[in-house]
């Protein structure tokens, strides 16, 4: 899509990137122990640390992620925000209070609480490491999607912008600042998401989702001559070229020089050729819809097709309410754009056709996950791991444990738990809207699934588009920081005090812990760098995976299982991390990625949590059983 | 070695009664979420069924699992605080 940077959007930005850094100086001043700089000094309320929780977990995959895949999956796309949430469930009820209690400055410390292992130190804290950069990732990608249509800068702009600001503040005030900036990250983003609901309830649904601020492109269908289902001549255009792509019948179609594709259908027992996007890599450059990109040719997509309001046809509903909006979505039709890759001579082209699709198929699963129709046992078993790895993986995030000491007690932990889940919850039944608004709001970028909703504001104004820009903005900025506390954390306290037994002051740790998050800081911008372009909620899919994978079986187990010992932790934790990885890098996802055929994977499995969290726990199981003379003489924490 | 929290905890006698109600509730919750799985893996047609006003077991299962959740959330945490009242009572 072609993108215009807006100036509103680009003084909000910068404002609230002075107001983050003014914060970080303030509380730099402030820092002054290592229980300060990791901890916040463990003075934090319990209702600001709540709506940190929030800030800290509604990451770029739950804001630009979930909405982006609800507006192109419908429902499947809420699956994760269920998920997400329901892992919440195993936080408060299992871990939230013995986390408090055990730990100091790093889950690590929690898992060596009754152990003091060299070897629980080094697999957790490379656990953290591991499962902080796979976070890292689709963040960073996030902000570089972000940064094109709000500064017009390209992607790896945004990426090195962000990197840069989150070292600042982690590097100045680590937890402290971190705290303070997820907080007021988490109040803003759930406050304009419900200013941004309430656009979208009262917009209701519209067959022509042109608004005062933007025009939508009316998308035409054409009348062919056929002769042997092929294309003989159409009135105004030469027909060029007719090919068949997985099974759809496509034409391309030249006029006064320029070359359209369309895609031949049936409507209502006749023959219709209907407009197709494309973008064409020729060897002299890219072509948007058979035009140069200056020309403006390539356009946003997504709207209604038929409106069946209360049991009649309508060609605009006018403001609903919230379950309203849901029931005559469910009851009308809607246009989605589907891709296909192929070649035209020299040239290759991505394509979009329109796909119309029931509002009742999209308001069930089955549209991404094949769990219905031409489903096998790959299918649902991948069905299955993701929604297992989202359950379990929250609790298994280092940088949202570290959270837990951050507050003065077990009952604070407790209590800021439970506000970061009302809060949370909110803001996941809210991007069912904003998913399905995008959807049907003609703003869809088909080139990228992760900028639904900030496009969807900008259709309501370039002003409501500015601040949820510079929010998304600020998302990133909360839970990168985060993830950086976390690494630093696992690096200056984990592994150079405790494992390799250096036993640091205060001052060197916290100035161990600043060089670490440089350093972490850096590599975040070369991988946000390099995985551009993928969907930021799939890429924390995987995190959520290992994460699980990793350190959940040895949590749940030393808080539940007497018999549990440092070996079977540190033997769970590797096991974890080596299947989940293995079966990741090697799923038909990353076969893709590596250029190679989908189908040639040895594999088909794209999410590995359930083989690699059932492993994790055999071994922790057998491990310790063998182990359990190591356990004498050691107080229990169950 | 050195672990343990950052800030000086009290004790806190009401912790296995809060822990034995945190699997429990933690169970009720997990197996609603497994039926809702199996069901999309079993059926999931059954999830485009209306049941609820003009809303499909999809919707109505999904928000509720995210009602449910935060509910029991305030259920747990009023039950742990009176016993922590209760047990913890000398220690104040």
């Amino acid at each position: 899509m072609i993108y215009e940077a807006s100036m509103i959007a680009v003084i909000l930005f910068v404002a609230f990137v002075v107001l983050v850094l003014g914060l970080s100086f303030y509380f730099a001043g402030k820092t002054k122990s290592s229980s300060d700089y990791f901890a916040a000094g463990g003075s934090v309320h319990w209702a600001v640390n709540g709506i940190a929780f929030a800030g800290d977990y509604l990451s770029a995959a739950s804001f630009l992620g979930i909405c982006g895949m609800i507006a192109y999956s419908g429902y499947d796309g809420f699956l994760y925000s269920i998920g997400y949430l329901a892992g919440w469930i195993v936080a408060l009820f299992l871990v939230a209070e013995p986390m408090k209690r055990l730990g100091k400055f790093t889950f690590t410390d929690a898992l060596d609480y009754k152990f003091n292992s060299r070897a629980i130190q080094l697999t957790a804290a490379i656990s953290t490491l591991i499962v902080s950069i796979f976070y890292l990732i689709p963040q960073m990608v996030g902000a570089g999607v972000l940064v094109t249509p709000l500064l017009g800068l390209e992607h790896h702009w945004g990426v090195i912008i962000v990197g840069v600001i989150v070292i600042f503040i982690v590097a100045t005030a680590g937890m402290t600042s971190t705290t303070y900036v997820q907080f007021l990250k988490g109040g803003l983003l759930i406050i304009f998401s419900t200013v941004l609901a309430f656009y979208i309830f009262n917009n209701g649904l519209n067959l022509n989702p042109s608004t005062e601020n933007q025009e939508y492109h009316e998308y035409i269908s054409l009348s062919p001559i056929m002769e042997d289902g092929k294309v003989i001549s159409v009135d105004g255009y030469n027909v060029a070229t007719q090919i068949e792509v997985k099974g759809h019948n496509i034409v391309k179609l030249e006029k006064e020089g320029i070359n359209r594709w369309f895609n031949i259908v049936e409507e209502e027992g006749t023959t219709k050729l209907s407009e197709m996007l494309s973008i064409t890599t020729t060897e002299e450059g890219k072509l948007y819809n058979g035009e140069v990109k200056e020309n403006k040719k390539f356009y946003q997509v997504g709207h209604m097709s038929k409106i069946i309001l209360d049991g009649e046809e309508v060609s605009e509903t006018g403001p609903l309410g919230p379950m309203k909006f849901l029931s005559t979505i469910g009851a009308s039709e809607l246009v989605r754009f589907a891709k296909i890759k192929f070649t035209d001579g020299d040239n290759k082209i991505v394509a979009w056709y329109q796909n119309v699709t029931s509002g009742a198929d999209m308001l069930k699963p089955g549209l991404k996950f094949k769990i219905g129709e031409g489903s096998n046992f790959w299918t649902k078993l991948n069905f299955v791991s993701l929604m297992l790895a989202l359950f379990l993986g929250t609790a298994s995030l280092p940088h949202i444990l570290i959270r837990y000491y951050t507050v003065p007690s077990q009952r604070d932990a407790r209590k800021s738990t439970i506000l970061a889940i009302a809060a949370i919850g909110g803001f996941y039944i809210l991007t069912l809207f904003m998913g399905l608004g995008s959807a049907i709001g003609g703003v869809l970028d088909p080139e990228s699934s992760n900028m639904s909703a900030p496009l969807l504001a900008k259709a309501f104004g370039v002003g409501i588009f500015s601040i949820i820009s510079a929010i998304a903005f600020a998302t990133i900025l909360g839970t990168v920081s985060g993830l950086i506390v976390a690494s630093s954390g696992a690096i200056a306290h984990d592994f150079i005090d405790q494992y390799l037994g250096k036993n640091l002051t205060d001052g060197a740790k916290v100035k161990a812990g600043k060089i670490a998050a440089l350093r972490v800081g850096v590599i975040a911008i070369i991988l946000g760098i390099s995985f551009k372009g993928m969907n930021v909620s799939f890429l924390v899919g995987w995190a959520f995976a290992v994460a699980a994978s990793a350190n959940l079986p040895a949590i749940l187990m030393l808080l539940f299982w007497k018999k549990t010992t440092a070996k079977g932790i540190a033997w769970s934790i590797v096991t974890g991390i080596t299947a989940a990885l293995g079966i990741i890098l090697t799923s038909p996802t990353m076969w893709d990625r590596y250029g190679l055929d989908k189908a040639d994977a040895p594999h088909m499995l794209d999410n590995p949590a359930i083989i690699s969290v059932t492993l994790a726990l055999l071994v922790l199981i057998f491990v310790s059983l063998a182990t359990q003379k190591d356990n004498e003489g050691l107080e229990d924490v169950a | 070695m050195d672990h343990g929290p950052a800030v000086k905890l009290g004790v806190d006698h009401a912790q296995k009664k809060k822990s034995r109600l945190g699997v429990k509730l933690f169970i009720v919750y997990s197996i609603v979420y497994t039926i809702f799985v199996a069901i999309g893996i079993i059926d999931y047609t059954i999830m485009g069924k209306i049941v609820l006003g003009d809303q499909n077991l999809a919707i109505v299962y999904g928000l509720g699992l995210i009602i449910l959740a935060v509910v029991m959330g305030v259920i747990y945490n009023a039950i742990c605080t009176k016993y922590e009242n209760e047990l913890n009572k000398e220690e104040k």
